[in-house]
């Protein structure tokens, strides 16, 4: 593998995750608990959406001269690069918000890193993401204290989800070759190395939450390497792709 | 027990601004996510922004100022918060 | 205009000799321009009134995210993404500043949301109608949001002071969505045949919707004329539509696309465009509950706020436990 090809997973697989997650995140728009909720997941969603042209954007330039459109609504499932967490169904808004802080914290600790790349480009994405991350974070380790150490229900709900969503966290800090090249060239962390951070981090949170993390250190992958993604990310790119799929070549 | 989120009014002074002003109001369990509600309804997170929470039951209001027979308040009406001042210029990329 | 057919809690409006001296020191008020505040007195039919017109207009700006939310998950760029999800994320905000506005008149927002739930309150007509293709997003954000600015921009002058302020507000973030709409539908109809074909279909679909909107003509009803004396309705039903229609027509002439009303055609004479009245029998089965989404709507609206519960509750009892190990502590 050559360190562009490698550079180029990387990148496909931030942009991938932010895609992915930003889509399930825009689901609720309109259905929310509350409104003040609604508006909350709606600017976490265009965050994300913002940072998926950022990552796209630069994955495009060194694949060729592509777009971020192209590459998000013309590759099938088997191209794509997110973590199996982010393409799960929202369920319930305890998952939802679940999901979002499980992956929140990943991510902020990801960019932290990332602000010191030895690639100008990815370090100024970075800085920039970070500044949203550090939000999302903020947001959702209250939303799961709060409903974590809530009512019996919204406890009994929260352990649910994150007993469900437990096994696809540790696809986040699997490292391989293409991690192995990013971490020599100094552009990106190895993930193995934050596993310890992020361990820290969620274990304070849900303990405030009074929520336990489950014992098993099994996890799912297959997303990040997309040797095997989950059954429904094909069914939420029929979505995202329909119209650019229906109509080639027409322009929005 | 009434399980409706208390309702919070919202203060906020800009970059630049001098003061803090209200610009309106909006519901949280707590005063902590009044403030992160007022982050995401009322400045789209824009930084450097400060903001200021109040529970809406704990403000008291003055009557209102016109005085005479034709105007003539009444005593008897609950408490109801103001909400919607206008914001200045200076603070207008919030 | 989010609010049609509101009722005035009176019987019309009232000869300024059968007014009690606070009435008429109100109506006076507002003939001279001064706002009415939350505290001030007021009569129980204003505010009763109000209510209903603010209520109304919120319920229209959460329901109408749905036909507009349904196209979310399958906007065809990043950027019409983002574009969309932000304009839904305003209606939102909308409706969070209207509830506002009628909160200070003394009922709570979720006294409010269960009126939308139950079918005690309405909202407007248009969001009864599905949106089916990807232009429907344009015709929306150019037709609907266009046809409510027309009721809105006047509405800034409103005597009730809460309101006129939560409509400035929105009128700033109107405008924008009018013109992201009329961006979206003009691509599609520069675009290729598929996609003028779609263009097309949303305009036969959504013209004369947008024109009931503005409600039956009201120029005799009594409800009306209370209303335009309280300064809380400024312009008559008729009036807002034939502008509407006027400023319309050259923007789909521009598009190249056709306004399906064969009878449509510049009056020199009366300096307007004489135009076919939409089918009013369908406007009532829409309002009876009888459009193409009304139960969907309010199925998702009551489903929303169902599922939601546990969230609101649970988030309260947290607040509850932290305030009280607070005072504990102290």
């Amino acid at each position: 593998m050559t360190r562009d090809e490698a550079f180029s997973q990387f990148l496909l697989r931030m942009g991938d995750n932010t895609l992915i997650l930003g889509h399930r995140v825009s689901e609720w728009c309109g259905h929310a608990p509350v409104l003040e909720e609604d508006i909350a997941l709606a600017n976490t969603a265009l965050d994300l959406i913002g940072q998926t042209q950022m990552w796209l954007g630069l994955a495009g330039e060194i694949d060729g001269g592509k777009s971020a459109d192209e590459l998000a609504f013309l590759r099938d499932a088997w191209d794509f690069r997110n973590v199996l967490l982010v393409e799960v169904p929202n369920d319930d808004f305890g998952r939802t918000l679940m999901r979002q802080f499980l992956f929140d914290a990943w991510h902020s600790i990801m960019l932290g890193r990332l602000m010191k790349s030895s690639d100008e480009q990815v370090a100024a994405i970075a800085v920039k993401a970070s500044k949203e991350v550090t939000y999302h974070l903020e947001r959702s380790s209250d939303t799961v204290v709060g409903l974590g150490d809530g009512t019996e229900e919204s406890h009994a709900r929260m352990q649910e989800a994150l007993d469900y969503l437990w096994p696809y966290v540790g696809e986040m800090f699997v490292s391989d070759e293409v991690d192995t090249e990013m971490a020599a060239a100094g552009i990106a962390p190895n993930p193995a190395d934050l596993r310890e951070e992020y361990d820290a981090l969620i274990t304070r949170v849900l303990t405030e939450a009074t929520l336990s993390i489950p014992d098993s250190r099994f996890a799912h992958k297959g997303g990040r390497d997309g040797r095997m993604h989950t059954e429904h990310l094909g069914h939420l790119l029929t979505q995202m792709q329909w119209l650019q799929r229906a109509y080639p070549g027409a322009s929005w | 027990m009434n399980n409706e989120w208390p309702l919070w009014e919202i203060f906020i002074r800009g970059q630049h601004g001098m003061s803090h002003r209200h610009v309106g109001s909006l519901h949280a369990p707590d005063a902590e996510m009044a403030i992160k509600n007022a982050r995401d309804v009322y400045t789209r997170r824009n930084e450097g922004v400060s903001i200021w929470v109040v529970e809406a039951n704990n403000i008291s209001a003055s009557s209102p100022s016109e005085k005479g027979p034709l105007y003539e308040p009444s005593e008897s009406k609950v408490y109801r918060h103001p909400t919607f001042f206008d914001i200045p210029d200076e603070v207008g990329a919030m | 205009m989010y609010a049609q057919m509101v009722k005035s809690a009176g019987t019309g409006v009232k000869p300024r000799e059968e007014m009690t001296e606070q009435e008429r020191a109100f109506q006076d008020k507002i003939d001279a321009d001064i706002k009415i505040e939350p505290k001030d007195w007021m009569p129980d039919d204003y505010r009763a009134t109000l209510i209903r017109q603010i209520g109304q207009h919120a319920h229209s700006e959460i329901v109408g995210q749905l036909p507009e939310g349904n196209w979310i998950t399958r906007a065809p760029t990043l950027e019409r993404k983002a574009i969309l999800l932000a304009k839904v994320q305003d209606e939102a905000g909308h409706g969070l500043y209207l509830y506002c506005a009628a909160e200070t008149l003394g009922v709570s927002r979720d006294e409010i949301t269960e009126m939308l739930l139950d079918g005690r309150m309405k909202y407007s007509s248009i969001f009864n109608y599905p949106t089916l293709n990807w232009a429907d997003i344009g015709a929306v954000g150019w037709l609907v949001d266009g046809a409510a600015i027309m009721n809105q921009v006047p509405l800034q002058r409103t005597s009730f002071g809460p309101y006129s302020r939560a409509m400035i507000r929105i009128c700033k973030e109107e405008s924008f969505h009018q013109r992201q709409g009329y961006d979206a539908i003009r691509k599609m109809a520069e675009g290729t045949p598929e996609q003028r074909k779609m263009a097309q279909d949303a305009m036969n679909r959504l013209w004369y919707p947008s024109l009931m909107m503005f409600g039956p003509s009201d120029k005799d009803s009594v409800h009306s004329a209370q209303s335009m004396a309280w300064k809380i309705k400024i312009n008559t039903n008729d009036e807002l539509r034939q502008k509407f229609v006027d400023q319309t027509v050259p923007q789909a002439e521009y598009l190249g696309l056709s306004i399906p009303d064969p009878d449509l055609k510049w009056n020199e004479e009366r300096g307007h465009y004489d135009y076919t009245d939409p089918d009013w029998s369908e406007f009532f089965d829409v309002i009876k509950g009888n459009g193409p989404c009304n139960v969907d709507r309010l199925a998702a609206r009551n489903k929303a706020w169902d599922d939601g519960k546990w969230v609101r509750d649970g988030l309260l009892a947290h607040a509850r436990k932290k305030r009280a190990k607070q005072m504990a502590a102290e």
